[in-house]
């Protein structure tokens, strides 16, 4: 099955991007397709390859940024929502005239487009929020 | 392109939180991937289309005049849940007259909130494909 995956809240104050990723990661192993994940509201604090979580502690972003690479993932990063939090990449530093950016690997910003998108293509849309 | 049936649930107060605003901005910006659209309003959803929202106090900007475009946009199917407005103390006549024009029926102007029981709103769900909730 195709899978589109929504992420609407972010990293520790919430499990929604926990659920998400341990999901994605088991919906993959049984040989299930991901379309995309896709991070709004909170959730594209995700992306941020800025955060320092204790060594004891899960890396949420980096366990994202590593499944991405192992299976070829998808992970977008609505632009709006990313604008608003200060999520940025390198074209949106350069173009709000910001001193730096902190996406993490594996990680893109774009339009609410791809969601709707992943919507529409995938079989079933899975929602991870509050 | 197939189309689908969307239904985007609004569950959170229109202030508090920012889900409200942030569904509305996927509403409008899905509306131009021509799907089937409706909106359902339960809990304290209801309380995005109340008429007379006033947020000069709060500092936040008031984004429901926004709703009043979404007939132009061809989102027309706004399901209010009936026991959240009871539960609250409110009716239809509390929330704003959002309407569309329908273009089936000589472009009459027809009111776009539906209010539904929740064993209706449930079988609505049944029907869509893809259930965003906020």
């Amino acid at each position: 099955m195709k899978f589109g995956i929504l992420v609407n809240e972010g990293p520790y104050n919430h499990q929604a991007s926990d659920t998400a990723y341990q999901f994605t990661k088991a919906a993959l192993e049984k040989g299930h397709e991901i379309f995309r994940v896709f991070f709004y509201n909170d959730g594209v604090n995700n992306g941020t390859r800025f955060g320092v979580p204790p060594q004891d502690d899960r890396n949420i972003t980096k366990l994202w940024s590593e499944l991405a690479e192992k299976h070829n993932l998808d992970l977008v990063v609505c632009v709006a929502a990313a604008q608003r939090r200060g999520i940025l990449d390198a074209d949106e530093a350069k173009r709000h005239g910001k001193d730096g950016d902190n996406i993490a690997p594996g990680f893109r910003i774009s339009g609410l487009g791809q969601l709707i998108e992943a919507g529409i293509q995938a079989d079933r849309l899975v929602v991870f929020g509050d | 392109m197939s189309v689908k049936k969307f239904m985007y649930v609004n569950r959170k107060a229109p202030y508090g939180t920012i889900y409200a605003l942030e569904s509305l901005e996927v509403v409008l910006i899905g509306a131009a991937f021509e799907q089937d659209v409706s909106l359902a309003f339960v809990d304290d959803g209801v309380y995005q289309l109340m008429k007379g929202q006033d947020t000069s106090e709060v500092g936040m900007k008031n984004f429901s005049p926004t709703y009043n475009a979404l007939g132009d946009y061809d989102v027309n199917k706004l399901y209010v849940e009936k026991e959240s407005l009871e539960e609250r103390g409110l009716t239809v006549d509390d929330l704003m007259p959002l309407t569309y024009e329908d273009e089936n029926d000589d472009y009459k102007e027809k009111p776009s909130i539906r209010v539904v029981t929740s064993e209706e709103l449930s079988a609505i769900m049944d029907e869509q494909d893809v259930v965003l909730s906020f």
